[in-house]
């Protein structure tokens, strides 16, 4: 019985050996030492100094960290419900009955899928300010008013906002998503709610949006999640972590990277890092209670 | 699904797909566009949609020219021999006055409307200046021709070699293979961190999650909770620590920090395969046991060939995330011969300042071009995976 056993758990164990060492290895410990960091003085050149919280009182009077977090927030707050909104509206768009559905439906997904390092270059690019494809197509319009286009990547107030347009570029992913969603909202409840003379609008606020509202929850939360996380195109856009223009794009993960590994200031990257872990949590967290309300679970 | 639609509504439908088709296909299609073009179209107002080529016939020869820009009102073409060579300028007939003009000759009378040109140069570098002229418009012919040259240009300055080196006008100080690199070396480097890490994540995670799904051990449903729960933890939290552990196995540098963790599991895969496992009837495994098939050929004979769908899905998508991954390499590659594409890429528009855009393009598309083609093989692996993802939550 108790050799059963344990042959049971030999056994296990040797199915799952490479995950205990790269959970130990890759995950455990780096997560520990970080926490374990996070109050300490680091340089990796040096062994860490406990200092207590001496980080994260840093932090609080840091204005480049405040900036770095209200950069993202804005970033976040702006592009996670547009995001949302473009890529539901396309999928319910590719929900009709049209034909080539797998066309347009390649089409839309396509540049959710190209190199992050590609897609900025690519942006950068029709952005330029002077030379830009949209901008000589907008400086007509803008004109009229006598007025001229914005510089897009050049000026701090509009970097954010072309960053957003950027990722909208992007969503191709959670409609594909939004679309499995909707495919799996069973015809008959449509179907009963027009013959109680449900008008199609009715019919999407009733039905359709709380038959997909899990999905709606996942999109939203990754959402929440990778923009929190935003690092690449900012990195590319900016030609480094500096988040130009005047610190516009600087946004949280950044200000991380820059101060682990340009200014080696381990330990209070560290802190950095697990304050964006909480904030993470709690946004979660709120995400789950508005969820609890809203979100709809068929069984 | 709306079975019953007026023929307006059907053709505003079609109309708003087709927009935003439009709409989503540009970008690309304008870095092919910019990727085809000679530089100065690049930046042509308003823009233009195909890379074209001008020439005039110059002593017998057609030749390719730049037009530089339209002549505005009645002028003389005047040249001087000088001591650096043949200069040329363009004067006003009106209020020309030949004695102010020592040295100048004019020759030849131009008319509002003829194009200034210029010799276009195959190179930056050359033996003498570039020739100019003013000629009627007539004598420019145009036709339509994308630079494929751009691409080996673009792909050879990516490497570290200067333009004119690519384009052969000189020659660069010797390749020093310790700080050089090839576009070759960058590929390379890429598909081994792709292959080794597609291999290694399709072949870790199905055992691992076989030992999760299939077999039945004391501590396994915490371990699987607890393994459920890193997949909280954001990338940031790891990143410093991580980067200790590769400095202390002497990784940093080399690829292996990019492709190695790959073979010991990802909660997320795990996950993806446990769930699909468990879907796989338990009786095949029970009669392969009576047989006294051991729990490893279950696995591989049995359980395996049936998962092919889900073991597409992760080969899938560890291999986009590691040809896109960026922040990988730049944290842990140092020198250029060790750059995977993507950080090359960076690296090269970093250095260009970004002005040559029809380069930047071509070394994108470059790096594009085998996402699209996969997608087009693999379009319905992709949709399933996604598919699949979202609605496991």
């Amino acid at each position: 019985m108790i050799r059963g056993e344990t042959r049971r758990l030999a056994r296990g164990l040797a199915f799952t050996g490479l995950w205990v060492v790269g959970l130990g290895v890759f995950t455990a410990y780096p997560v520990l030492a970080s926490l374990y960091y996070s109050f300490c003085d680091y340089s990796i050149l040096q062994r860490p100094v406990w200092i207590g919280l001496e980080n994260f009182r840093q932090l609080a009077t840091d204005d480049v960290f405040w900036l770095s977090l209200r950069n993202t927030l804005f970033f976040a707050a702006i592009s996670v419900p547009l995001g949302t909104v473009v890529s539901l509206s396309l999928a319910l768009l590719l929900n009709q009955e049209v034909r080539g559905r797998a066309f347009f439906r390649a089409l839309f997904y396509l540049p959710s899928i190209v190199p992050a390092v590609a897609s900025s270059m690519l942006w950068l690019w029709i952005f330029n300010g002077q030379h830009g494809v949209l901008n000589q197509a907008l400086a007509p319009v803008f004109a009229l008013w006598g007025g001229q286009p914005p510089a897009w990547f050049g000026d701090p107030d509009w970097a954010k906002p072309a960053l957003v347009l950027m990722s909208l570029w992007g969503v191709g992913n959670s409609t594909i998503i939004y679309l499995a969603g909707l495919q799996d909202v069973p015809r008959e409840l449509h179907e009963s709610a027009e013959l109680d003379g449900a008008g199609p609008l009715r019919r999407l606020w009733h039905v359709t949006l709380p038959m997909i509202s899990p999905v709606i929850y996942f999109n939203v939360v990754m959402g929440l999640i990778g923009a929190m996380q935003v690092f690449t195109q900012a990195f590319i856009m900016s030609g480094g972590p500096d988040g130009n223009p005047a610190r516009s794009t600087l946004f949280y993960a950044l200000y991380l990277y820059s101060t682990a590994f340009y200014d080696l200031r381990m330990g209070y990257a560290s802190a950095m890092a697990w304050v964006l872990f909480l904030l993470i949590a709690g946004l979660t967290w709120a995400a789950n209670r508005v969820a609890s309300k809203r979100v709809h679970y068929s069984s | 699904m709306n079975t019953r639609v007026s023929p307006a509504s059907r053709f505003a439908l079609y109309g708003l797909l087709g927009g935003l088709a439009l709409l989503f296909a540009f970008p690309l299609i304008w870095m092919f566009v910019t990727s085809i073009k000679p530089v100065e179209q690049t930046m042509d107002s308003p823009p233009s949609w195909l890379p074209l080529e001008h020439s005039v016939q110059w002593d017998g020869e057609r030749v390719e020219v730049t037009l530089d820009g339209r002549v505005a009102e009645p002028s003389l073409w005047l040249v001087r021999e000088g001591a650096a060579g043949r200069e040329v300028r363009l004067a006003p007939v009106a209020g020309f006055d030949p004695a102010a003009e020592a040295g100048w000759r004019v020759e030849r009378r131009v008319e509002p409307g003829w194009w200034t040109v210029t010799e276009r140069s195959a190179t930056k570098v050359r033996e003498r200046a570039p020739r100019r002229d003013a000629v009627p418009p007539e004598a420019v012919k145009t036709r339509v021709r994308p630079r494929w040259e751009n691409y080996p240009v673009a792909l050879a300055s990516m490497g570290g070699r200067s333009v004119e080196a690519a384009e052969g006008s000189v020659t660069d100080a010797p390749f020093n293979p310790e700080t050089d690199a090839t576009f070759a070396t960058f590929l390379r480097n890429t598909l081994v961190v792709c292959v080794l890490g597609v291999v290694g994540a399709v072949f870790s995670n199905a055992v691992i999650a076989y030992g999760f799904a299939r077999l039945k051990w004391r501590g396994r449903d915490a371990f699987f909770a607890l393994t459920l729960a890193t997949m909280m933890v954001p990338f940031p939290v790891l990143m410093v620590p991580l980067y200790g552990v590769f400095k202390d196995l002497g990784w940093v540098g080399t690829l292996l920090p990019l492709w190695a963790p790959a073979w010991f599991g990802s909660a997320f895969n795990i996950f993806l395969m446990r769930q699909f496992f468990r879907t796989i009837p338990e009786e095949l495994s029970e009669a392969a046991r009576i047989d006294g098939a051991s729990e490893w050929r279950i696995f591989w004979q049995i359980v395996l060939p049936l998962s092919r769908p889900v073991l597409a899905v992760v080969a899938l998508f560890h291999f986009l995330y590691a040809w896109n991954d960026f922040l990988g390499p730049l944290l842990y590659l140092t020198r250029k011969p060790t750059f995977t594409l993507a950080l090359a890429l960076q690296n090269f528009q970093s250095q260009q300042g970004g002005v040559q855009w029809h380069h930047l393009m071509a070394a994108s598309m470059v790096t594009v071009l085998p996402v699209i083609v996969l997608f087009f093989f693999a379009q319905k692996t992709f949709i399933r995976g996604i598919a699949t993802t979202g609605s496991k939550s």
